[in-house]
């Protein structure tokens, strides 16, 4: 049976492309069919996250407008076998989709693939009314600050009203140094506030911009954030996977760094 | 005994819990202030029939109730000061 998620968050710029991109390579490279749907009309950027951009042909809107079969827009990933990437149009706008019209081009993709995960855009008018039409579940990202939290908190009524059948939460760019002075709130305060289950924490970590430079998703690698991801994908299969402690692991290795500053 | 923890400010990361918490209430009512000011009237009209009451303190609320505050159900709360049981 497949599964078909939604990447969303209200506020813009919190990591929802960065999170589609490593979410749907991790998926793929634990063997899963996959297919991810940039959903932002007229700002892709999913593409350029996988590194994928020079290979559009067709795009969303053209497959939705019946310029071309579902087949003909997906562009096979570079990396994984089991990895595609539906693009969006670059130079259409919102309007050029309906709820209705996706609702049915995902109904299509589901018999294919195992999971569809679709990256939406900014904001909650009619390109998040899009995107949010034909996924069962979600995944709300949010950083740990005022203002993510507030729209998180929005998006999250709007989806239980829509009775969405898992909304899970993503914690981004979390920053234990700045937890540990009390200057920023803790993971379990925001999930305190927001009230729905926490399906990973992704620390703040420079190598995230490293690999969006690159067109690389990190996920699976030895880096934070590419760790970080891949707990996110096996839990989103169902596994039971402990949080890490990257406190722990962080003041570890200051310890470490401490001894041979000593000598 | 640390002077400074009695003393101390509020930490940023509590500032903004508290801020957070008290912005969400209002946000996940979907009630205009001119609607709740409008019940807030009635409601004293009503019970002012039976007892004197301080219509210009009472307060009224509406709160989420519920295991983890994401529960269903909302209830109305009115805090109403009585000046007079005997009308």
């Amino acid at each position: 049976m497949s599964e078909v998620i939604v990447v969303t968050s209200g506020k813009g710029g919190v990591g929802k492309t960065t999170t589609s991109a490593n979410v749907g390579t991790g998926l793929a490279a634990m063997g899963k069919k996959v297919v991810l749907i940039d959903t932002d009309i007229g700002l892709r950027n999913l593409d350029v996250v996988m590194g994928l951009e020079n290979r559009i042909v067709y795009n969303l809107v053209d497959v939705i407008e019946g310029k071309c079969r579902v087949k003909q827009a997906l562009i096979k990933d570079k990396r994984h076998q089991s990895l595609y990437l539906m693009p969006s149009a670059q130079t259409k706008d919102k309007s050029a989709v309906s709820p209705q019209q996706m609702v049915k081009m995902v109904q299509q993709l589901k018999e294919q693939f195992d999971y569809i995960i679709l990256d939406c855009p900014a904001g909650i008018e009619q390109g998040f009314q899009n995107a949010i039409a034909g996924a069962d579940r979600a995944l709300v990202v949010t950083t740990p600050e005022v203002s993510a939290i507030r729209d998180a908190d929005r998006i999250i009524g709007l989806l239980e009203a829509k009775e969405f059948k898992q909304i899970d939460l993503i914690i981004n760019r979390l920053r234990y140094d700045m937890v540990k002075r009390g200057e920023m709130m803790t993971a379990a305060d925001v999930v305190d506030i927001l009230s729905i289950p926490l399906i990973g924490i992704v620390p703040d970590d420079e190598n995230v911009v490293i690999a969006t430079n690159q067109g690389e998703p990190l996920v699976g690698g030895s880096t934070m954030a590419g760790r970080a991801y891949q707990n996110i994908c096996q839990r989103v299969l169902g596994e039971d996977i402990p949080f890490i402690d990257f406190e722990k692991t962080i003041s570890f290795w200051t310890r470490v760094t401490g001894i041979f500053h000593k000598n | 005994m640390d002077l400074g923890r009695i003393f101390r400010k509020k930490s940023s990361r509590e500032i903004a819990k508290d801020r957070l918490k008290i912005l969400l209430i209002s946000d996940r009512v979907n009630c205009s202030p001119e609607m709740m000011e409008m019940i807030k009237m009635d409601i004293a009209k009503v019970i002012s029939k039976y007892m004197k009451i301080d219509a210009q303190s009472m307060e009224i609320q509406i709160t989420k109730t519920g295991v983890k505050g994401r529960g269903k159900t909302q209830s109305l709360y009115a805090s109403i000061p009585i000046l007079d049981l005997n009308k």
